[in-house]
């Protein structure tokens, strides 16, 4: 759904995260910032959390370890037990490559699959672009614009002071 | 403005290590272009003659493959003796290969090692070519390929009858099935927000082929803090992997009574080896590729000079397991032990087995020199000899084991035959098609990882004025 937006654009990734600092402090919500790489300390400056990803890769490994741990037991000692050589149906340790390789499949599908649905990056998916460039060299701040609860003159503001070489207010789908 | 304290601060160290690996401060949209550029531009003669090249030794392979499936599996020079020659070699030869690329793309990730950024996005691409030809020869070896799926436990009508989990072999199919996607996966999401960078430059039907490769990202930094979160869990999903992979395909022999084959060192010393081995073909093709593409601006000799210093110490490694395999052979007593490795050496197969040790244990040690170090010729020049020794490590282990065993009378000789060179060949051919057909259609370098190392001298630069 479109909605209004605030968005100030920057040409190098230090005065970016000074900007996020400044906008934070003067109480500003900050909607999302658009870079074309990770930039170092912005996380911090934006307040994000930890990502959770990896209790996702933990329990999906887990479940993986058990499940095949628990479907080579069901075929050899319980569906069909062959003789193999006289070793026992239940060779528990011959069982732990498959299961140390499905653990560490199920763990890494599924965080990539979890990475991909939280961020909403799925097939289909169509982007629209806070500014032109933040996929190349420049880097943007978006603030979402209400008319009711927005001081705009004061936003702009800090916006130009943190150094922003363009500040725009448009409609966007972000 | 720069006291002892702030000098000493470790973030600041760490900047001031990673500047080296390029030369020049560059500009982040030059990164874009001169990545993206030869996406853009009509491909150099010198690249289609190269393709040519590929295409023809691909088209070789396939003629033998169809033969030999048509014919049958006696097509090869393999014996009742000798059953797991040549495929075999080719097999654990290729898994191997591909191993640097892991190390590259995930081990150093989580080492945090700058200088990576440049090669990993090669390094995992071949990494993906060479299992894809290290898995096609346990396929064509079966004979009925099409009854491929039989290794792969699914309700049958048959009994249910399962395949035997004590196996290695099975052992194998499922590492390296695993292999071949985590590497996948992890490739592709390293491509994601590069993708988007192409569609941004590009319009018509590839703009849409690169809007739909990219998901819709759009750099915003929250995605970007779970995608780094997500990079590390699978790097770290990947480093254990990548050393399973070639234990199990250790396994394959240790786990059998053969001597020369039935030896506990064998997983670390195969890990070893297909590092060493995969740091050589990463040398071949990117000493091409930078002088082919022009990317001598990215891939430095410095470069060069890291990946020879991990070839010298698995190089090392290799050459200090040759020593314990003969100390073990002399020491441990077992007459059919001592026999197999004085068949290795002075046997019929002696040339394979002096060249391989010359290859692999003595050449590497000329990269101590540093003039070796930072000459791109001689440095490739030398990942031949690798190449040629990894792959005659492997022809040697199971060759001369399997040609004297305990039985005097099944003694034999293995000689390939036509179909069975033709059939390497071929595997060459696919990887370097796969190879020059990556270079030509996805960004080789990643544009995003170099802009984040770029952007730390930005912020030294900065403090500097």
């Amino acid at each position: 759904m479109p909605r209004e937006y605030l968005v100030a654009t920057y040409a190098e990734p230090g005065a970016l995260v000074d900007a996020v600092t400044r906008i934070r402090a003067h109480g500003f919500k900050i909607y999302d910032v658009y870079t074309p790489c990770p930039v170092h300390g912005l996380d911090e400056a934006m307040g994000l959390r930890r990502s959770r990803l990896g209790y996702v890769a933990f329990v999906a490994g887990a479940l993986g370890m058990i499940a095949a741990l628990l479907f080579q037991f069901y075929c050899a000692v319980w569906s069909w037990n062959v003789n193999v050589g006289g070793k026992p149906d239940n060779s528990t340790l011959a069982f732990i490559p498959i299961t140390f390789e499905i653990t560490i499949l199920a763990a890494g599908l599924a965080t990539a699959k979890v990475f991909l649905a939280r961020s909403g990056l799925l097939p289909g998916a169509t982007a629209q672009l806070a500014a032109s460039g933040v996929t190349d060299d420049t880097f943007a701040i978006a603030l979402r614009w209400r008319n009711t609860v927005f001081d705009t003159g004061e936003a702009r503001r800090v916006l130009t002071e943190s150094g922003a070489i363009e500040i725009r207010q448009t409609e966007m789908d972000l | 403005m720069s006291s002892p304290v702030r000098a000493l601060d470790t973030d600041r160290i760490h900047a001031v290590r990673r500047r080296r690996w390029i030369d020049e401060p560059l500009a982040l949209s030059e990164i874009t272009d001169d990545v993206a550029r030869p996406l853009n531009t009509w491909p150099s003669m010198g690249w289609f003659a190269a393709f040519g090249v590929a295409v023809t030794a691909l088209a070789i392979g396939v003629a033998c493959v169809t033969y030999e499936i048509a014919t049958g599996i006696g097509t090869w020079g393999l014996n009742r003796t000798v059953g797991w020659a040549f495929d075999i070699t080719n097999f654990v030869f290729w898994i191997g290969i591909g191993h640097a690329g892991t190390l590259i793309s995930a081990i150093l990730l989580l080492f945090r090692q700058q200088w990576r950024t440049s090669i990993n996005r090669s390094a995992e691409a071949m990494t993906i070519f060479a299992v894809i030809c290290a898995a096609l020869f346990p396929l064509i070896h079966m004979g009925r390929p099409w009854l491929f799926y039989f290794v792969i436990p699914y309700p049958n009508q048959r009994g249910s009858l399962w395949p035997n989990f004590r196996s290695p072999l099975l052992w194998d199919v499922f590492a390296i099935n695993t292999y071949l996607t985590i590497s996948l996966v992890f490739w592709y999401v390293g491509m994601i927000p590069d993708f988007a960078t192409l569609r941004d430059r590009a319009d018509g039907i590839r703009k849409r082929i690169y809007a739909a490769l990219c998901l819709g990202w759009n750099g915003s930094y929250r995605t970007w803090t779970r995608y780094e979160a997500a990079s590390l869990i699978l790097a770290g999903l990947a480093t254990p992997l990548v050393l399973s992979v070639h234990s199990i395909v250790s396994m394959d022999f240790a786990v059998s009574i053969l001597p020369g084959w039935h030896t506990t060192i064998f997983p670390p010393y195969f890990v070893a080896g297909a590092v060493y081995s995969g740091f050589g073909m990463v040398l071949t093709l990117l000493i091409l590729t930078r002088s082919l593409m022009h990317l001598e601006r990215y891939i430095t000799i410095r470069h060069l000079d890291a990946m020879a210093k991990v070839t010298l110490l698995t190089g090392s490694i290799v050459g200090l397991s040759y020593a314990t395999e003969l100390f073990t052979a002399w020491f441990n007593g077992s007459i059919y032990e001592k026999a197999m490795f004085y068949n290795r050496a002075t046997g019929p197969y002696w040339l394979a087995f002096w060249t391989m040790v010359s290859c692999n244990a003595l050449m590497p040690q000329l990269l101590w020199l540093r003039r070796l170090r930072t000459s791109a010729a001689g440095l490739f020049v030398l990942s031949i000899f690798v190449n040629l020794g990894m792959w005659l490590e492997r022809f040697v282990i199971i060759v001369t084991s399997l040609h004297r065993s305990y039985l005097p009378s099944s003694w034999v000789m293995y000689r390939p035959t036509f179909i069975e060179v033709g059939t390497l060949i071929g595997s060459f051919g696919l990887f370097f098609t796969c190879f020059l057909l990556f270079i030509r259609l996805l960004p080789m370098i990643a544009m995003w990882e170099i802009k984040a190392g770029a952007d730390v001298r930005v912020e030294e630069a900065a403090d500097h004025a």
